[in-house]
């Protein structure tokens, strides 16, 4: 498939670089023509349709671009879409089938951590990549992991409350 | 949404090769490390090169802490994450842990890396002002070999360096010395925003008595310099209160805040005077096995 942004094209003298990348996205490996400044943020959504991954501030912040590439939370705002050529990442649609809830979705439905869901996402990714290397972390440990992850709505009271929420029924799960 | 203007890319597979794309391309290239500073000001346009060299795949050999007998070495692409949770370096500089805690936020430090942020120069980097503290030293690598700078000739100001065209810094030496310890206080107005102040302070004792010390402060100035007054007025003496309290009034005054967003100067030269009281105390009470 080709990812050549119309959006972000401008005139420009002689040729634009472009470069073949393949990534491994939710599982499934993707290839796309995108020129080296795409960041992986457009890529996911605009390239391969994967809305789930939010852009909020553009500029680093409030991590509701979050995604985890190769297992680690990052803001994928700021990295390209070249730099994750040959890489592994898993956005919120990685999480768990479209039939079906994972725990850390569960957990937010359940203990109602989300609002408006702008920032759900974001904050879904953060707590798989804590729940998957601390599975039983303590209320601190859930709010530092998700402290570049910013909410507008809920005061993260109930956000903190669904990771935790999760990594409950992701143990018992584990140790049935 | 915001975009870089146009540029090419390409992946580094060795330090060799890495400066030598930078001899072939010139000041029109420039190394991507962890990105979080420089893709930042890209999209902004603050910063446009017409090619960006990706060192990341040199983390295998360039992201370590190496502790010898008489120094610490990080190799450059060492990340935040890595700093902040290696046992070496809370053992003999928990400076690094106490401002590992606060730059930026678990995701950005996932990604940033130790050289990135001190190539950055930022007057307020957290890293700068701790590689000041602890009097490091900078491996500067270019096609004909190392040399080896420390901190003060390596910050030359404002986003400068002394990292020259076709050069790369691949590491940061850090002596060690008996008998000290180090503390970091830093006063931010959020989780993960640049500082207002930060502070960092290393102190070496013997038979009870101060036999050296060094302070290193960040957002006051457009140097991240360390403060000899400071490390003068402390030799010889047995720590006290009062003394820390001399020390945070001589940082005051050395440094040269402005009035922004963040703060008015003289509410900046106050942090600095306290957060220099802080971390001398903290210091302290690390040389003689106690946390604070």
């Amino acid at each position: 498939m080709s990812s050549l942004f119309e959006e972000i094209r401008e005139p420009v003298a002689g040729d634009v670089p472009v470069r073949r990348v393949s990534i491994t996205v939710n599982g499934v490996r993707r290839t796309a023509d995108v020129e080296p400044r795409l960041l992986l943020a457009h890529l996911l959504r605009q390239g391969l349709g994967l809305t789930g991954t939010h852009t909020g501030c553009d500029t680093s912040n409030c991590g509701a671009c979050t995604v985890l590439f190769d297992g680690k939370a990052i803001k994928s705002c700021t990295m390209l879409a070249v730099q994750a050529d040959g890489h592994e990442v898993t956005t919120v649609e990685g999480l768990a089938g479209p039939s079906e809830l994972h725990p850390i979705q569960e957990g937010f439905k359940d203990e109602h951590g989300l609002q408006c869901g702008f920032c759900t996402p974001g904050m879904m990714l953060a707590a798989k990549a804590l729940l998957d290397e601390n599975p039983n972390p303590t209320e601190d440990e859930v709010r530092w992991a998700l402290s570049g992850n910013l909410c507008r709505c809920t005061g993260y009271q109930n956000i903190v409350k669904s990771v935790l929420w999760a990594a409950k029924k992701l143990q018992s799960q584990s140790a049935s | 949404m915001q975009v870089p203007v146009p540029f090419d890319y390409e992946r580094a597979t060795s330090v060799e090769h890495a400066i030598g794309l930078l001899a072939r391309l010139g000041p029109s290239a420039r190394l991507v490390a962890g990105g979080h500073s420089l893709l930042p000001m890209m999209k902004l346009r603050l910063a446009n090169f017409e090619y960006l060299i990706d060192i990341n795949d040199l983390h295998n050999k360039l992201g370590y802490v190496k502790v010898e007998p008489t120094q610490i070495r990080i190799g450059a692409m060492t990340r935040h994450r890595e700093l902040l949770e290696s046992p070496e370096l809370l053992r003999s500089f928990p400076i690094f842990h106490d401002a590992e805690r606060v730059i930026a936020d678990p995701l950005v430090r996932n990604r940033g890396t130790i050289g990135g942020s001190l190539c950055q120069a930022d007057p307020s980097e957290d890293l700068c002002a701790v590689c000041t503290t602890l009097d490091a030293s900078c491996v500067i690598r270019g096609l004909d070999g190392e040399r080896v700078v420390r901190m003060a000739d390596f910050y030359r100001g404002p986003y400068e360096t002394a990292v020259g065209d076709a050069e790369m810094l691949t590491e940061v030496r850090f002596p060690l010395r008996p008998h000290g310890s180090s503390a970091y206080e830093k006063v931010g107005r959020r989780v993960g925003d640049w500082a207002v102040v930060s502070c960092g302070a290393a102190v070496w004792m013997d038979d009870g008595v101060i036999t050296d010390a060094r302070v290193g402060l960040a957002a006051v100035g457009p140097n991240t310099t360390g403060i000899p007054a400071i490390s003068q007025a402390l030799r010889g003496r047995p720590p006290s209160q009062d003394l820390y309290a001399e020390a945070g009034a001589i940082a005051a005054d050395y440094c040269t805040p402005v009035t922004d967003q963040r703060g008015s100067a003289e509410y900046k030269r106050h942090l600095a005077a306290e957060l220099t009281r802080r971390a001398m105390r903290r210091a302290v009470a690390r040389v003689h096995g106690r946390e604070l």
